[in-house]
């Protein structure tokens, strides 16, 4: 186990604290510590720890390249071939650590403890397949449910994720269902088996606005059936706010900021994620904005996410930083409370909010 | 104007810079039956819009709407199944692509795919003055250089292919490409759709500066209502092949009059409204999707 005074310990991790040790808690579902993915010499994603309690909604953010997915995939036990992962990822009900683990003892708990819905149903489900036996399949495979009684779980669970005509849509194809309903079945089988986590990642960034808010409503209902853990990833700062009660922001491969979804989205800490709220606000729908308020321009960050392993030493994000300075070669410790706080060495103050429309506050830096 | 699907009068006496009347493109299905015709999918019903010089015009809808198809047709890249589009007073529709050439010139296409629309194996120097070539124009090097810094992209980017680009380079290569032959109208399809948050307020920026400063008139066809409203000053909003709600885009988005418009603006995510304490059921039920049945399977596919 690491120092945890100097380890990057952004979740309710108990620092210092037996828990690290021993299984999680009865209130944790999910306890990830340390977790880093490498590709070679080459690592991608850095020491992230996290906790996801019972019930809990939890997002992460984050750009392409930052490091979320690769996350979620590492969790899953799911990395493509090339890839290692180092750590340790455990759920509250199997006893032993995932990390490390044989690809039966994976397989045996994926689509049962955890499971997952991704952004692409089209290539996550098999085409040649009827959509009901896809349900079906998972509850056959964990010996939950078989034969005729597996048929007619699986059309309660398209029901359940409110397929009109459950019996009719279970003898579909998948090309013969639009996005959205490809994407409740992705859900129905995720949650066929009452998984303990739910990972969703960007189940919703290929559809439709209207589809899409019928979607996370259904994610989120099914998780709190179910009192599953939810970690929900995304790019999207409104989703995730509409969605999570606590959010990771990811970049670089590192958890820069964590906190109460409220506070990280009125008063971000990390320069990242203040630039990130900044950006995404395209001002409210439905606020008037005659007063020529559209007509500035976005505020940006400036320059581009490296490449990985382009990043800088020290604080990833200091060659796109206006903060930066020497002090920010070194790896910045966690400021603020372990589940609250940000990596960073001139975190914002706390008053000083970058709350969606005041435009007219903070202009320093980020204008390109 | 209200929710009439007429065309905005134009203001005195400007003509529209584009005029389409009453346009009907159906597609055939294929067969499923020995004895009935399939039924056409019918993309777009009978569309009139009037765009004027210096506009910027906002085409919204979702996956089906029509949208992308009128697109195409306003770039002549298919023809219509009846009704007429005029460019600058001149007819487009079924005109041979060799007497297109005012067309081409005048009017060019930013796709929602960067990678998808520029050539893997061309170089950034080749792909952005491919137009020129077709137009014949004479320095067409020494236009490169101009178009590169008017997108913000360093001049030895030329030398480079798209795959060496990220998402947002690469769909600056493809605006330069399309500014190149210093056209009168730029028809964007969904450019900044597929694009993260930080790279799409660069992007947006960026077109911004561009239709100023070259005084372009904007065609901007997107399925997000917020990124349309920030860049257009005038909105259709587009359902199964008809514009149900037409005017300028504060009115559309602050006083919505037709139900559909109501629902899409209901439905797009807010971090104002979710930290306000509206959770994905309060966004489903705003969309009108939180009833049972009331949902989107219309959408099966025979």
């Amino acid at each position: 186990m690491s120092d945890p005074v100097t380890a990057r310990t952004p979740a309710d991790v108990t620092v210092g604290g037996a828990a690290v040790d021993g299984a999680p808690g009865d209130d944790h579902r999910l306890v990830v510590e340390d977790l880093s993915v490498r590709a070679g010499r080459l690592g991608l994603v850095h020491d992230v720890s996290f906790r996801l309690g019972r019930g809990e909604r939890v997002g992460l953010i984050g750009e392409s390249g930052s490091g979320k997915s690769l996350t979620a995939l590492a969790v899953m036990g799911l990395l493509p071939e090339g890839l290692s992962a180092s750590g340790s990822v455990r759920v509250s009900s199997v006893d032993h650590d995932l990390v490390g683990a044989s690809d039966a003892r994976l397989a045996d708990l994926r689509g049962r403890v955890l499971s997952m819905v991704f952004q692409e149903p089209m290539t996550a489900l098999n085409p040649v397949m009827r959509v009901g036996d896809q349900v079906a399949e998972v509850m056959e495979v964990h010996d939950l449910a078989s034969g005729r009684d597996a048929r007619r779980r699986a059309v309660e669970l398209l029901a359940q994720v409110r397929m009109r005509d459950p019996d009719g849509v279970a003898r579909r194809y998948p090309h013969q269902l639009s996005g959205g309903q490809r994407q409740r079945v992705m859900l129905a089988i995720a949650l066929a088996n009452e998984p303990d986590v739910l990972v969703c990642d960007e189940p919703t960034t290929a559809l439709d606005v209207t589809v899409q808010a019928q979607m996370l409503d259904l994610v989120v209902r099914g998780a709190a059936e179910r009192d599953a853990a939810l970690l929900f990833i995304t790019h999207d700062l409104a989703v995730v706010a509409t969605v999570c009660e606590r959010v990771l922001v990811m970049y670089g491969g590192h958890i820069v900021e964590a906190g109460p979804t409220r506070r990280v989205f009125t008063a971000p800490r990390h320069p990242y994620t203040r630039g990130l709220v900044r950006a995404s606000d395209l001002g409210a729908l439905g606020v008037d904005g005659t007063d020529g308020s559209l007509r500035r321009p976005l505020p940006t960050i400036p320059g581009t996410v490296p490449p990985a392993g382009a990043f800088p030493s020290g604080c990833v994000f200091r060659n796109r930083c206006e903060r930066a300075d020497e002090a920010c070669e070194v790896e910045p410790p966690w400021d603020g409370l372990p589940g609250d706080g940000a990596a960073c060495v001139h975190p914002y103050d706390p008053e000083d909010t970058a709350a969606p429309g005041d435009t007219a506050a903070s202009e320093p830096g980020g204008v390109t | 104007m209200t929710t009439s699907t007429t065309p905005t009068p134009p203001d005195g006496d400007q003509p529209a810079l584009l005029e389409v009347r009453d346009l009907v493109r159906d597609f055939p299905r294929p067969r499923s039956s020995l004895l009935r015709a399939p039924e056409p999918v019918h993309a777009l019903r009978g569309v009139s819009l009037d765009v004027r010089a210096g506009q910027r015009f906002g085409i919204v809808g979702e996956s089906g709407s029509g949208k992308s198809t009128l697109l195409r047709l306003l770039a002549a890249l298919d023809r219509p199944t009846s009704g007429t589009i005029r460019f600058r007073g001149r007819e487009v529709t079924g005109v041979p692509e060799r007497r297109l050439g005012f067309l081409r010139e005048d009017l060019q296409v930013v796709f929602q795919d960067p990678m998808g629309s520029l050539d893997p194996r061309m170089k950034v120097r080749d792909i952005v003055t491919e137009p020129l070539v077709a137009q014949g124009h004479p320095d067409r090097l020494g236009r490169l250089d101009e178009l590169l810094e008017a997108v913000g992209l360093p001049a030895r980017a030329a030398d480079r292919y798209p795959h060496q680009f990220s998402g947002g380079q690469r769909q600056r290569i493809a605006i330069a490409r399309a500014l190149s032959t210093r056209p009168a109208v730029l028809l964007a399809d969904e450019p900044v759709s597929a694009l993260d948050v930080s790279v799409r307020a660069q992007v947006l920026n960026l077109l911004a500066d561009l239709v100023d400063e070259f005084d372009l008139t904007l065609v901007f066809v997107s399925h997000d209502l917020s990124v349309v409203r920030r860049v257009c000053d005038t909105i259709a909003v587009m359902q199964e092949g008809e514009i149900v709600e037409q005017g300028p885009a504060d009115r559309v988005t602050t006083r919505p009059e037709h139900p559909y418009t109501r629902q899409l603006l209901g439905a797009v995510p807010s971090l104002e409204r979710a930290l306000a304490g509206q959770d994905a059921a309060g966004l489903a039920a705003a969309a009108g999707a939180a009833a049972p049945g009331a949902d989107a399977d219309r959408e099966v596919r025979r």
